[in-house]
């Protein structure tokens, strides 16, 4: 039985998220909406950070590739296709991720998390710089993308509900893809190479193309988010790539605790809740938060999904430590 | 060159040669490798055998020389190149995934066999064949009753054997040990002789140990090295017959005693 309670939970919280527009706030459903896919961007860069060892700090840069995407496919004045700019988003920023990792995954350590945070910032001046994507202005998102198929509507991305139910679906399919993922030969190979890459190595494992591969994967997860969260807010600035983005998604998943795809999502949403609790008490809100998170580095290792565990641990006698 | 040609010659090392700055750590080495044959490498600490095992790993480029594997160079080659060719190798000093179960350890070295699907959504645990191989590695190493277990959990002499077990679950043709019994209880160690006498007849073995008794019991030839140079090659009356080998082993009489 107890075996069941964290599908149970999971559940009972997927039921929370599915009913919460009846509480017919909408300005609460739009933020829940934005945790639910910084959540999804957060567990992107957990595959990177807390299953394959790779600690970026750029990884706000395919979030953002895949936000300017659609601002730049869709038209002034006319809708773009959802089914073709929602592929081509993820697409491309799986592609740059993969351009990028080659350069990138030749470093470890702290030079991996110079060089991640350097690329994302030429693709941060990019869009800034340049006329490319309305400089630092950014674009706006006249228009959300169309999803007529086959002379058919299913869904409506003006109806801010379907807009919501499209984003809780991606995050389970999201969700259960890395699960699927992390499950499979290739997913083992990526927690071993975080264990230990150069017996993966000797053991004949080209770690390379593995890591490759799971940085493009991660980028058009990333990529998935990023298209939504344009679509949510209707428009994009390059704010969305900055090393802020890339930190704050880093603090997500430290927060909830590496290497778990719940934790991650917890992460978000403790870092949103906090956003928005600490700007309404204070100016220095970003001061209070940075304590918060310091301290819970600090007293928490493993971050919130550690605390059902380390709780049942104390409450089944302490002594056992 | 005719040695080359023989097809149970699976390694060869020509004039190997590793420099740290200004130390020679191998000098010269040259070490043939044959199916069927188990070939021990001896020597005092420092002297230079796992620098050899290193190079011929791919853990280490060599700085001089050449290793030939059927006759072709690979002295160029990669770590996970060589481990795909049949050259397998398990460490000195204990090299495991601690946090993973012995089985997960053993099953990851089976999976390295067959990477070609990259599946991504099919469950590792469905891939019989690295499963059941991985199930037999571990029987062979001893540690059947221990699979479960988290790998760092398990004693020095148990991380050793499970050492083994993930050589043996790669399939290697060519096995590179360096000292697999060094922290084995005397029960282990008799368990682990068995082993390699059973693996022997089917594969090149390359021992480098310094129990003596094992060494003499297992090994077919028996080279020597001092300083990063090889003092004296040949069967095991020879090496136990050398005045020069004696003579290194000056004051570690107590490796020779037997
Ligand atoms: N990576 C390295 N950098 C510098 N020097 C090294 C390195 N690896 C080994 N050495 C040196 O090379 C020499 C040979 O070392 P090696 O480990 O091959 O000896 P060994 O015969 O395996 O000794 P032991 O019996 O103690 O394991 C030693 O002097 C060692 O200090
Ligand atoms: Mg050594």
């Amino acid at each position: 039985m107890s075996k069941h309670i964290p599908l149970i939970l999971k559940l009972i919280a997927l039921g929370g998220l599915l009913a919460f527009p009846m509480a017919d706030s909408p300005f609460y459903t739009e933020l829940v909406a934005k945790t639910v896919l910084f959540g999804i961007f957060a567990m992107s860069l957990d595959l990177l950070v807390g299953f394959t060892g790779l600690v970026s700090l750029g990884h706000a840069a395919y979030f953002g590739i895949a936000a300017y995407t659609v601002a730049l496919m869709t038209p002034k004045y006319e809708a773009a296709s959802f089914w073709t700019t929602f592929p081509s988003a993820i697409g491309i920023s799986a592609a740059a991720a993969l351009v990028v990792g080659i350069f990138v995954l030749r470093t470890k350590g702290i030079y991996f998390i110079m060089v991640t945070l350097a690329f994302a910032q030429m693709v941060f001046y990019l869009f800034h710089d340049t006329a490319l994507g309305g400089g630092s202005d950014g674009i706006y998102l006249n228009l959300k993308p169309d999803t007529t198929l086959f002379g058919g509507k299913p869904f409506d991305l003006d109806n801010p509900f379907h807009l919501y139910y499209l984003i809780i679906a991606t995050l389970v399919v999201v969700y259960l893809f890395l699960k699927l993922l992390l499950r499979s030969p290739f997913g083992k190979v990526l927690v071993g190479i975080k264990s230990n890459e150069h017996r993966m190595k000797s053991m004949g494992y080209r770690t390379f193309g593995y890591k490759l591969a799971a940085f493009s994967i991660a980028g058009g997860l990333a990529g998935a988010a990023g298209y939504l969260y344009a679509v949510l807010f209707g428009f994009v600035t390059p704010e969305l790539m900055s090393w802020h983005q890339s930190g704050n998604v880093l603090l997500m998943v430290i927060l909830g605790g590496m290497g778990n795809l719940v934790g991650a999502l917890l992460g978000a949403l403790a870092f949103v809740a906090m956003q928005e609790v600490f700007s309404t008490w204070t100016k220095h809100w970003q001061l209070v938060m940075g304590s918060v998170i310091v301290l819970s580095v600090l007293f928490l290792p493993g971050g919130l999904s550690a605390v059902p565990r380390r709780l049942k641990a104390a409450l089944t006698g302490g002594g056992e430590k | 060159m005719s040695d080359t040609m023989n097809n149970d010659v699976l390694l060869v090392a020509e004039k190997l040669t590793k420099r740290f700055g200004g130390l020679a750590a191998n000098q010269d080495v040259n070490l043939s490798l044959e199916r069927g044959k188990l070939h021990a490498l001896l020597g005092p600490n420092g002297a230079g055998k796992s620098t050899c095992i290193n190079m011929l790993s791919g853990d280490l480029p060599p700085t001089e020389g050449r290793i030939l594997y059927l006759g072709q160079d690979i002295s160029r080659t990669s770590a996970a190149q060589r481990s795909q060719l049949g050259i397998g190798r398990s460490y000195q000093r204990t090299n495991i995934f601690p946090k993973f179960s012995v089985f997960e350890n053993v099953r990851l070295a089976a999976q390295s066999r067959n990477q070609r699907a990259w599946k991504i959504f099919a469950d590792a645990m469905n891939d019989k064949t690295a499963v059941d191989k991985a199930m037999a590695a571990i029987e062979e190493a001893g540690l059947t009753s221990r699979a479960q277990r988290i790998a760092g959990t398990l004693s020095h002499g148990e991380q050793r054997q499970l050492e083994i077990a993930m050589v043996l679950a790669t399939d290697a043709q060519v096995l590179l040990l360096d000292e697999p019994l060094a922290g084995m209880g005397s029960d282990e160690s008799h368990q682990m002789v068995e082993l390699l006498l059973k693996l022997r007849p089917s594969r090149a073995i390359l021992l480098v140990e310094h129990d003596m008794d094992a060494v003499f019991a297992v090994a077919n030839t028996i080279t020597v090295m001092v300083n990063g140079q090889v003092l004296e090659s040949g069967s095991p009356e020879q090496i136990r017959a050398s005045t020069q080998v004696q003579q290194a082993y000056l004051g570690h009489e107590e490796m020779l005693h037997v």
